[in-house]
């Protein structure tokens, strides 16, 4: 059969992928390989950036700080988000649209005007300071882990509203009306039915937020101080100021490296979860 | 991952459809919803829109410094804004690298979408997988791996270093938004279109092309906006000759402790607003067919 | 590649009707995705000018894909496609000028009815005063005139598939392929629409290749059935033809009820064929069950009678013993299950509602005149 193999071979389809992979690997795929080399190169093959990231005694305490934040804003989002999307599941479709564009809000400011607000409410003499003055405490907020901590929940909270959303919807709130038909107590119900059931949800929401926390670079930049920098922060300040390059690929390949594995983790709990929940990410990136 | 974009999207957006569920009334008796959580949730809300509140009242403020509540009303920060050459021409390189990357980002991620389309198997996940790999990674790796490499092409402080970084990390969203618009699509289509004598080119002209047109320009406004608001890569490729406008801004709280960044923010929130708006009517005229 | 972008071109004669149709022919056509079977093995068929053939078959059996590699959606593996004698297996499907007909109408969403119709004549550069009146045309003969500004979306199924067909048909092409159209309708939409189907057919007198896999369905419409079964035809022919004198086991059970007699390689045309089982006259002896290989004798429920008396039977009638399991009154006739013989075969036969005198487990005798069977290919 002459001419009927050239056809319709898949060839043609595959060569659209050429030109985003050509940006993609150009602009991110070799610097990130450049960085590996770097960290474990110049001159020759070692681990040493690798091990005095772990023995320089700044990076470690800077590595907990940063988790010990992130656990504290993964907190923070779950224990205001899930009654958050409770309630989406169970109000009208009305209302539900309402609260899923207040929810989106966060993804659609724009991370300047976001920080800046923050830096109004927080700072010595604004809002938050003088309410706390009222009450005979001096507490300012800004310059501080605690001001970070406010300021990322409020960004990452969507990442937790919509797992659970996605998770709650599907359970049958019928099981409930069963269990306190049964004889449970309302709270023993949901409890014991409840809960259960929506704890894939809760987890793959928890994962995201704590490792979307991890790489936030202009929430605590801006609202913490550099006596109390976060991972990101230490990043940026070996790349520009000491211009030690080695010693930042290790650490950016670290960091890479733990988002990877945390992301794949959550990937695994649950595919449309994590989808929602990283697709919405990538709205808000490092946006703090 | 390629659905979950639209759904926000639409979900948000959808005027509500008229009754479908009257039936969750009726287990209102029976499973009441308590009022303290109505309480919290809008207390969350209150947390959710609180921020941007704030930065409306802020920008008609006659202070000089961040003081809250703001001092008097007056357009001064505005005038600041648009007479200051320095904002201006941040201004002017933000839309300009914006409009650049999200062009280059939608023609390069349409094209991957429909090369990924209908493919399945390992190869098609994984080249997938590395397309969207600048959504997994936090924005200081690739900013600090960006910016050394960047050192040596010389591209950083260039606009083409800005729209080639920005257009790079924009691919994901046009890819979500292009493949989610290509899910709905028929692939029958495209063998009536054959059929009724379309060579392929006019196929893809006259029948997949205005079908996602939708997920295109949708992808398009995504890949725009998140150059236009991109500060972490931004504050690494500035230099004193080309900066864009979250940098001026980062500048104007770290630096200068200038106010004007109260109207910039004003002006950013509203012209994201509108083209969210935008969007969402391009969404649902779409849908009414 | 033969240079014939028309197959047209090719035509017969003037004096040919120019509505006559099209000659296809498929000729040891054979589709292999590397799977342990191939999808259609070795398939030669000759679709006459103006025919309406039905390609059936149960799902999996070759019949879409040979309709398919017809359309040019798929690459032939081995074999040559020709319509009006001219090699078309190397054009791609844009190029055959075939009208194609889509189980879930494929009309494009984001067009009008009369743009949708107007969409082939367009892409073949007909002046814009002959598209509004071809198309204007069409839709009267589809009976949707008036509804040139709707959208697909706001018709219901049956309208979207006469939108369909319009759409096929407005340009004259070489042929129409209908692949399962009516598979998505409702029972009565069906039949509306099969007369439908039928009487542009008739209109319109170009080649029909239809794809189903309901028998009902070919029975009524086609001039031809070709059966479809394992990426092979079983058996071509008339509708009369496929149920009247099926060819194999596969044909008979395929197309209506059949009762089926198992037997053993026989010993000659006139013997008597036995099995352990079985002592029958086989007479009327397929070309395929003669060639050698397994054998059944089929007889089909309406030309078995059912008698208590042994002796009632005809001479030279082929009979058997039964035992009657149910009984069924469908109105005009009844309808009997039975045991037959020692091996317990489940048979059925059919009988005047009149008569009324079988009962549940009754011992009986099933007979049949011998040119009524069919002995067969198992």
């Amino acid at each position: 059969m002459p001419g009927t193999a050239k056809r319709r071979t898949p060839s043609p389809q595959w060569l659209l992928l050429v030109p985003a992979f050509a940006l993609i690997t150009v602009i991110l795929l070799v610097p990130l390989g450049q960085s590996l080399v770097r960290s474990a190169g110049s001159p020759d093959w070692t681990l040493q950036h690798y091990q005095t990231l772990f023995t320089d005694g700044v990076t470690l305490r800077v590595l907990a700080r940063t988790a010990m934040t992130a656990a504290m804003v993964t907190v923070i989002a779950f224990l205001l988000g899930y009654p958050y999307a409770y309630l989406m599941t169970r109000v009208g479709p009305r209302l539900r649209g309402v609260l899923l564009v207040i929810v989106l809000i966060p993804f659609w400011t724009s991370v300047m005007a976001r920080n800046f607000a923050w830096i109004i409410i927080l700072q010595r003499n604004g809002p938050v300071h003088s309410f706390l003055e009222q009450f005979g405490l001096d507490i300012v907020l800004y310059g501080t882990v605690g001001g970070v901590t406010i300021a990322m929940s409020q960004v990452l909270l969507p990442f937790m509203v919509l797992p659970l959303f996605s998770a709650l919807s599907g359970i049958d709130r019928r099981l409930l009306l069963a269990a306190r038909g049964l004889g449970s107590h309302p709270l023993a119900a949901f409890w014991k039915v409840y809960w259960p059931l929506s704890r894939g949800g809760v987890v793959a929401g928890l994962i995201l937020v704590f490792t979307l926390s991890l790489g936030f670079y202009v929430t605590p930049a801006l609202l913490g101080s550099p006596q109390q920098s976060l991972v990101a922060q230490l990043l940026g300040q070996r790349t520009t100021q000491l211009l030690d390059f080695a010693g930042a690929s290790a650490l950016g390949m670290l960091v890479l490296v733990v988002t990877l594995v945390l992301v794949a983790w959550a990937n695994r709990l649950g595919g449309t979860i994590s989808a929602i929940g990283v697709v919405a990410a990538t709205r808000t990136k490092d946006q703090p | 991952m390629t659905r979950a974009l639209s759904d926000i999207e639409t979900e948000a957006g959808e005027p509500p459809a008229p009754r479908p569920r009257r039936t969750r009334r009726s287990t209102r008796g029976v499973d009441p919803i308590p009022w303290w959580l109505f309480v919290i949730v809008f207390l969350v809300g209150l947390y959710f829109i609180l921020p941007t509140l704030i930065v409306i009242p802020m920008s008609f403020s006659s202070a000089t410094t961040f003081q809250f509540p703001p001092k008097g009303f007056s357009l001064k920060l505005y005038e600041n804004f648009f007479t200051n050459p320095v904002w201006l021409t941040s201004l002017r390189n933000s839309v300009l690298v914006a409009v650049l990357s999200a062009t280059l980002a939608t023609v390069v991620g349409t094209a991957a979408a429909l090369g990924l389309h209908n493919l399945t198997g390992r190869l098609a996940r994984f080249a997938r997988t590395v397309l969207m790999i600048s959504i997994v990674t936090p924005a200081i790796v690739i900013a600090v791996a960006v910016y050394i490499s960047f050192l040596k092409w010389q591209l950083v402080g260039t606009i083409t270093g800005y729209v080639l970084a920005h257009a790079a990390i924009a691919v994901p969203f046009v890819l979500v938004s292009v493949t989610s618009a290509l899910g709905g699509f028929d692939p029958k289509l495209l063998r009536a279109s054959a059929s009724l004598g379309a060579p392929p080119h006019r196929t893809f002209l006259r029948v997949t092309m205005p079908l996602i047109s939708r997920g295109i320009i949708t992808g398009a406004i995504f890949a725009f906006v998140t150059s236009f608001d991109e500060v972490v890569i931004a504050l690494f490729l500035r230099s004193p000759l080309f900066q864009t406008l979250p940098v001026q801004m980062y500048n104007s709280v770290t630096v200068e402790i200038d106010p004007t960044i109260a109207a910039s923010s004003s002006l950013v929130v509203t012209a994201v607003t509108i083209i969210c708006l935008v969007l969402q009517f391009v969404g649902n005229r779409g849908k009414t067919r | 590649m033969p240079a014939t972008p028309s197959p047209t071109v090719a035509h017969a004669p003037a004096s040919i009707p120019p509505r006559a149709g099209t000659q296809i022919r498929l000729n040891g056509v054979t589709k292999d995705y590397g799977l342990a079977i191939p999808a259609v093995a070795d398939v030669s068929l000759t679709i006459e000018p103006g025919e309406f053939m039905t390609l059936l078959g149960p799902s999996g059996s070759g019949k879409t894909t040979t309709l398919n590699l017809i359309a040019g959606f798929e690459t032939l593996t081995a074999g040559t496609i020709s319509f009006n004698g001219a090699d078309v297996s190397a054009l791609p499907p844009h190029k055959r000028n075939l009208g194609m007909l889509f189980q879930n109408y494929a009309l494009f969403p984001h067009m009008t009815i009369a743009q949708n119709v107007a969409y082939p004549l367009r892409e073949r550069r007909v002046p814009r005063a002959e598209i509004a009146r071809k198309v204007a045309e069409v839709l009267e003969l589809v009976q949707l005139t008036g509804r040139d500004d709707n959208y697909p979306a706001q018709l219901s199924g049956g309208q979207q598939q006469r939108v369909a067909l319009a759409r096929a048909i407005v340009f004259g092409p070489t042929a129409l392929l209908l692949d399962e159209p009516l598979g998505a309708l409702d029972r009565n939409l069906r039949s509306s629409l099969q007369m439908e189907i039928q009487r542009i057919h008739r209109e319109v007198g170009s080649t029909f290749v239809f794809v189903t896999h309901d028998q009902e369905e070919a029975m009524n419409l086609s001039d031809r059935i070709a059966l479809f079964n394992d990426g092979h035809i079983e058996q071509v022919g008339t509708p009369e033809s496929l149920y009247e004198a099926p060819e194999t086991l596969f044909t008979a059970r395929f197309l209506g009820d059949s009762n089926v007699f198992e037997l053993s390689q026989g010993v000659g045309d006139t013997a008597v064929w036995e099995s352990n089982v079985w002592a029958l006259d086989p007479r009327t002896v397929s070309a395929r069950a003669s060639a050698g290989g397994r054998v059944a004798l089929v007889v089909r429920p309406e030309d078995v009678r059912v008698v208590t008396d042994a002796g009632a039977v005809p001479a030279g009638a082929n009979s058997v013993t039964a035992t009657i399991r149910d009984v069924g009154y469908m109105g005009s006739y009844r309808t009997a299950v039975l045991s037959l013989g020692r091996g317990g075969t489940v048979g059925r036969a059919r009988f005047d509602a009149a008569q009324t005198d079988l009962s549940v487990g009754q011992s009986v005798v099933a007979w049949w005149r011998v040119e009524k069977q069919r002995v067969v290919a198992a």
